[in-house]
């Protein structure tokens, strides 16, 4: 894809892998007492596709609308470029926001919409015109400039509300739920076209979003939030393959949770009996074991291998790609997901209701969790 | 209402009304405007044959020499319309937001149309006993140590008692607006560079032109033909158009004159709002009107 002259100059100012928003020791509460943020402390690197996840009220919005300056944290401290942003008005900071609901001006057409930002900077009409025809062209809505926003479909208005951001040439650019609106076959078109856009632009996006899929699949690095804190902040893979705690293992997808006690350094014991972990471990110290589903394998006939346990299959659940079985673990009940590739070998059979079959919990895909 | 279908399905919602308008308004309003080329009749109804004399007597073109007698009391009018207007417009704008963003919204509606429920003459006669000259306000002033003042009958008694009759006309239609705010457009425009000042006008102001347009018709079309104010407060020494157009279908007995004078006051006043309109219009805020 083609690199934009409009956009280089700016990469300059923020090199990469440098820190470009700091967010250190941040507490809000709100007027009825609710605490929004309590302590919430990470830092963005430039060039990066960070994202805040959490469902609703963890917080995430109200970091971000912190960051856009329309609310001041009680406590703590934002940096911007290494500038503390305490007594910056949100329209003297050095990035741009793309609301929910968009928030375009609906007696504005597209172009005006657009050209709002450049002309409350005073720019000529020449270089307004000219970086508006080159974000048209990158966000794929050249021919729509006369439009009112309610002439726009909602993935237009997306599109619009992008360019309205963009054209500022932000440092950073925030987005709060950009794509809740819209259908599930849009949303994916237009999260595979963001992230192009923000490896082109090599700009660094702030993504605020519920939806855990779309947090793995575009983030470099993501926070998993709840009631106002951080509870992980990783690579995609690492919050959903190592998740610290019980938590982010239930909300990034699914997990089966087994409490556990530790025996020595790797061995457990559980209500499904002993089970090995590849993980050090505290003797004597209490945990959750977690496993994800698609981890769990099933065999008709017991496999010479640890951590083997007996289950009777209580429900069977089609969905298309893969098969969800709800297993009857005595003390527990487990989930294990199996590809439906009509594989006849081991790890892809298909079971059937209330067979009695043996479910392996391999050790290196259990993940101890503190408590 | 796209279709032909649609508009079917709604006359018979429409029909009352628009007979009623018919019946009350067009006719009579046509009736008027014929009544305007006739001529006063021996009994003090109105006889022909067709004529202009009521027109050009308006505009002070039938005697020997050009008299803007009523010119000058049409143009008074529109100044009283016009300056009412601003005033109740500064005074309004914000408190509608006052109301829209209080705690206390329905409590602060109820003292808006709280006037309403007492009788319109009763309260222009409370502001004689306000401005008297042994009235309320000289009273207070008198015990603060300061000069009477002689304000009734007076100009000033009549442009206060017109913003406070007409305020409330202009407050509620824009707290309709206002109420509905999309507040986020603000913090758009805040995040794209404008300051407060340019926040207000750019992402607020046009959320709140289609009340405060309609605020501002219900406040200056019967602010300029208001009789009533200026007959009570002026004491017949401040003459309004609309005095003058009540004088003819009262005591002066001048139907055709009075029609006419009625119907010059429409046409500036439709002509006005056009021009209003247009105006509006070219801001891009056509469809919010």
């Amino acid at each position: 894809m083609e690199q934009h002259k409009l956009f280089k100059g700016k990469r300059a100012r923020t090199p990469r892998g440098e820190v470009v928003v700091e967010v250190s020791g941040v507490r809000k509460r709100f007027d009825g007492g609710t605490q929004a943020l309590d302590g919430v402390t990470l830092q963005v690197m430039a060039g990066e596709f960070f994202s805040l996840l959490g469902p609703s009220g963890c917080g995430k919005t109200t970091l971000l609308r912190i960051l856009a300056g329309f609310e001041n944290p009680d406590e703590g401290v934002v940096r911007i470029n290494g500038q503390d942003m305490r007594s910056v008005p949100p329209y003297r900071r050095p990035l741009n926001l793309v609301f929910q609901n968009y928030a375009l001006f609906p007696h504005m057409n597209v172009y005006d919409n657009i050209a709002f930002g450049l002309r409350m900077k005073r720019l000529p009409a020449s270089e307004i015109g000219s970086r508006i025809s080159w974000v048209l062209d990158l966000v794929d809505i050249a021919g729509l400039e006369k439009r009112r926003p309610d002439e726009l479909s909602g993935g237009q208005k997306q599109r619009v509300a992008l360019a309205r951001a963009l054209v500022n040439e932000p440092d950073v650019l925030l987005l709060d739920e950009p794509l809740g609106a819209l259908d599930y076959k849009l949303r994916k078109q237009l999260q595979v076209e963001l992230m192009n856009l923000q490896e082109e632009l090599g700009l660094t996006f702030i993504y605020v979003t519920h939806d855990q899929e779309e947090a793995l699949v575009m983030s470099d690095r993501l926070a998993v939030m709840r009631h106002g804190k951080i509870e992980q902040l990783d690579f995609p893979e690492a919050v959903y393959e190592r998740p610290t705690t019980r938590f982010v293992a239930q909300f990034l997808g699914a997990s089966n949770l087994i409490p556990a006690a530790a025996l020595d350094e790797s061995r457990t014991t559980t209500p499904l009996g002993d089970l090995a972990v590849k993980e050090a471990l505290a003797p004597g110290r209490r945990y959750t074991l977690s496993i994800r589903p698609e981890k769990l394998r099933l065999h008709r006939t017991r496999p010479p291998r640890a951590n083997v346990v007996p289950v009777r299959v209580d429900d069977i659940i089609y969905t298309g790609a893969e098969n969800q079985y709800l297993l009857d673990a005595g003390p527990l009940e487990l989930i294990a997901y199996t590809l439906n590739a009509d594989i006849q070998e081991p790890g892809f059979e298909e079971f059937d209701y209330d067979e009695n079959v043996f479910a392996e919990l391999p050790p290196e895909n259990l993940v101890a969790i503190d408590g | 209402m796209g279709s032909r279908g649609d508009w079917k399905k709604l006359l018979p919602t429409a029909l009352p009304g628009a007979a009623w308008l018919v019946a009350f308004m067009l006719l009579p309003s046509l009736f008027v405007f014929y009544a305007s080329f006739l001529q006063r009749g021996a009994n003090g109804w109105i006889s022909g044959p067709l004529t202009l004399s009521n027109y050009l007597r308006f505009l002070g073109l039938d005697g020997e020499s050009f008299d803007p007698l009523y010119l000058k009391i049409l143009w008074r009018s529109l100044l009283l319309g016009g300056v009412t207007t601003a005033v109740v417009v500064l005074l309004g704008y914000p408190f509608a937001f006052f109301i829209a963003l209080s705690k206390r919204k329905n409590l602060l509606l109820l003292l808006v149309v709280l006037p309403f429920w007492t009788n319109f003459l009763i309260r222009v006669y409370a502001w004689i006993v306000i401005f008297q000259r042994r009235g309320v306000l000289n009273a207070f002033l008198a015990s603060v140590g300061f000069n009477p003042l002689h304000l009734y009958p007076s100009w000033t008694a009549v442009y206060v008692a017109t913003v406070y009759t007409y305020l409330p006309f202009l407050i509620l239609p824009l707290y309709a607006s206002v109420e509905k705010i999309d507040w986020t457009l603000l913090e758009a425009a805040y995040d794209l560079g404008a300051g407060r000042l340019r926040g207000f006008f750019h992402a607020i102001l046009p959320q709140t032109i289609a009340g405060l347009v309609s605020g501002v018709m219900l406040v200056f079309i019967p602010a300029v033909g208001t009789f009533v104010i200026s007959d009570l407060l002026g004491a017949g020494k401040t003459v309004l158009i609309g005095n003058v157009i009540q004088q003819q279908f009262g005591s002066s007995r001048d139907w055709a004159f009075g029609s006419a004078a009625a119907f010059v006051l429409m046409a500036v006043v439709l002509l006005g709002l056009w021009i209003y309109a247009r105006w509006a219009g070219e801001k891009g805020l056509e469809d919010l009107l």
